[in-house]
């Protein structure tokens, strides 16, 4: 048995749905692409004015035709994240602008180097299913930032990759490298590589931008995840209940505009759902309540059967402390309860605004251990008890017996040395380390260890050529050298 | 008499009741309170209040907000009774403020708007998604002290260094000051662009506006 965690009463959801499909026919959601709003109209959607108001019956046909279950696939074209059911996988944190400085302790501005780290460091840990665009390369121009951050990603790693377009125009480009990538159109539509994040704005609101790549992306059967961040008391309803509304608004109305332009290509019922720091004006990642909306989201997409995705081990500490440590590992252990698919955000301090490959180490060992709780107590043996008792004898000495050798490692999640359960003495000897200046050993150690891939010279040079096409386009600037 | 009225008109700032703040505005009228006294005497100080406990972490946003909502129903009965009269309720400066293009964030821009203007600034708020070029118009139109131009996203910031670009342009600089802020935004980018100032938030750009304009 896989342990759960389930927030929301059965009642409840069904109260849930029943205001999301009334908000999005009775106030109807804005659509600014024009594409999208033909593809709703011709279907029945009623069009006034920017708003597009959607029947129950067309949104309920559209979550139908979603597919309940698919993957992403590495390299070498094996499945390695799986979409659906109660499937737990995590990525870093995506699309940040700093990055914690392990030596001055000062967020920086990132750039292509900080990429290539971070990428590195999440290409070693296995508890990083997906690498993820993580960290925006400020030397390169804006305009082509997106498709440069998946090349550079494309580079360094052979995972699945999270990624996504916030510019107009650049979805269509990356899909382009990714095609390169797979080795044509239909390699990648059999075995896609990499799923797009789409955000609607709140409060019900498609811009044609967004909009746009939903199209886009259904089209060219790339996955897509549709990333609603409600903020609970600001740009949603100050109650969770509320602000669960309408996240399964922005995420059913996504849905019809993207199965309406290629019904049954892959979506994800994503987001970042969070409340609103009432003092600050931030949006706390690490509050409990941000968790608890991520998996009440998952839960009401669970009930549709449809696959999940949240934002969760991102913490509002500024340096990797005992802040950051606790709330991101709670929300590694509730995210994983919830049986949200892929959670992104591991690695990210400062409310997603900086980024810390020591952080990444350190989310990975809450990630181990959230991964460990949900692979739950089995009975691995014949008597649970009964035999190994006789086989210790007397004294007990369970130490010995076979069946402990054979069978700790499944039974334990054996940690790196980030985590310290030495002696007091040896932490002593050790140099009395906290769990920051460890972090920062290992993230040496993993990159000193890490190997680039080797791509085939075709994938490589179509890929250059599409960033140099672009570079040109911006006026011949010079990329960062890799 | 008017004491006991000022004391309830400083009550429903803070209490953020924007229905009982146009009842005693509409009561003070009728009891022949002078409304200039009652903005000053009665309502400021209740905005004060809130600013004050805010400050010290015992107020939230929300009671921010719904005082600036209170204040702006109080000033939408006695501001024009307040010109009938042939006064003037001082105005502080006038500030056009705007989010930028590409960025459709508002919380933040709309809160320091709010603030600004029940603190005694005239506020134009030209929404979000505003071209650099927009800021310089209407601030020359509107014969602007203060341009505030707000930034959510580290891809938008440069937006705001186009808007001290756009002023000077338009030859508005430096007599129409500029402040930036927003989540990405930092002292020293402000200094970066040539800006004036940096506003945390809502009330730290209160006191900036102010003190730039010497007030």
């Amino acid at each position: 048995m896989q342990p759960s965690l389930a927030i929301l009463e059965p009642q409840l959801i069904d109260r849930i749905l029943g205001e999301a499909f009334t908000l999005i026919w009775e106030r109807g959601v804005r659509v600014e692409a024009r594409a999208a709003k033909e593809l709703l109209s011709s279907s029945g959607a009623r069009v006034e004015n920017e708003r597009v108001h959607i029947p129950e019956a067309l949104a309920r046909r559209c979550i139908e035709s979603v597919p309940r279950t698919f993957s992403l696939y590495n390299r070498v074209g094996e499945p390695a994240v799986n979409y659906g059911e109660n499937h737990v996988q995590f990525d870093p944190g995506s699309s940040c602008v700093q990055i914690l400085d392990a030596e001055s302790l000062e967020h920086r501005m990132t750039q292509a180097g900080d990429l290539v780290r971070i990428v590195q460091v999440a290409e070693m840990l296995p508890q990083y299913a997906a690498q993820s665009t993580a960290v925006v390369c400020n030397e390169v121009p804006k305009d082509m930032g997106d498709m440069y951050r998946l090349f550079v990603v494309l580079q360094y790693s052979n995972k699945p990759i999270v990624t996504g377009a916030f510019l107009p125009h650049s979805a269509l480009a990356m899909i382009e490298m990714l095609e390169a990538d797979s080795g044509g159109r239909a390699e990648l539509k059999a075995k896609p590589r990499a799923i797009f994040d789409v955000c609607p704005s709140p409060p019900l609101h498609w811009s044609e931008f967004a909009a746009e790549n939903l199209v886009d992306l259904a089209r060219a059967w790339v996955p897509a995840e549709i990333i609603s961040v409600p903020l609970a008391g600001a740009a949603s309803p100050v109650t969770l209940a509320g602000t669960i509304v309408q996240h399964a608004a922005e995420c059913i109305s996504g849905i019809a505009i993207h199965q309406l332009a290629q019904p049954g290509a892959p979506v994800v019922w994503g987001g970042a759902p969070a409340i609103f720091d009432m003092r600050s004006g931030i949006t706390p990642m690490g509050a409990i309540e941000t968790c608890m909306l991520n998996v009440a989201c998952a839960q009401v997409a669970k009930s549709l059967r449809l696959p999940t995705h949240g934002y969760l081990l991102g913490s509002d500490a500024k340096i990797v402390d005992a802040q950051a440590g606790q709330e991101s590992g709670m929300a590694a252990v509730i995210g994983a309860l919830g049986g949200i698919n892929m959670i992104s955000g591991a690695g990210m301090l400062d409310s997603l605004a900086c980024h810390s490959p020591e952080k990444l180490v350190l989310d990975a060992e809450s990630i181990a251990m959230a991964q460990r709780l949900i692979n739950g107590i089995g009975s691995q043996t014949e008597t649970l008890a009964l035999d190994m008792f006789a086989k210790a004898g007397e004294q007990g000495d369970f130490l010995k017996l076979p069946e402990t050798r054979k069978l700790f490692r499944q039974e334990q999640y054996i940690p790196t040395k980030v985590i310290d359960r030495s002696s007091l003495h040896s932490w002593e000897q050790a140099g009395k380390k906290d769990a920051f200046a460890r972090a920062k050993e290992r993230v040496k150690e993993l990159v000193a260890a890490y190997k680039r891939p080797e791509l085939a010279t075709e994938v490589d040079q179509r890929l250059r050529s599409i960033v140099g096409e672009h570079a040109e386009r911006e006026g011949a600037v010079a990329l960062p050298q890799l | 008499m008017s004491r006991g009225l000022f004391e309830q008109m400083k009550r429903s700032i803070i209490e953020g009741d924007p229905v009982r703040a146009r009842e005693l505005s509409e009561r003070s009228l009728v009891e022949g309170i002078s409304p200039l006294d009652s903005i000053n005497q009665g309502f400021v100080p209740g905005l004060n209040a809130v600013g004050e406990q805010f400050e010290q972490g015992e107020m939230f946003l929300p009671d921010l907000v719904l005082a600036g909502e209170a204040m702006k129903a109080a000033g939408a009965i006695l501001e024009p009774e307040i010109q009938k009269a042939g006064m003037a309720r001082e105005s502080l400066g006038r500030v056009v403020l705007g989010t930028v293009k590409g960025d459709i964030h508002e919380i933040g821009k709309t809160l320091v708007g709010t603030m600004l203007a029940a603190s005694g600034f005239e506020v134009l708020d030209l929404g979000v998604d505003v071209p650099c070029e927009r800021f310089a118009e209407k601030a020359k139109e509107w014969k602007a002290d203060i341009v505030g131009v707000s930034a959510l996203l580290t891809t938008t910031m440069t937006g705001q260094k186009g808007v001290v670009e756009a002023l000077e342009r338009y030859g508005l600089r430096p007599r129409v000051k500029v402040i930036v802020g927003g989540a990405p935004v930092t002292q020293s980018w402000a200094n970066e662009i040539g800006a004036d100032g940096y506003g945390k938030d809502a009330l730290a750009t209160v006191a900036l506006a102010k003190s730039l304009l010497g007030k």
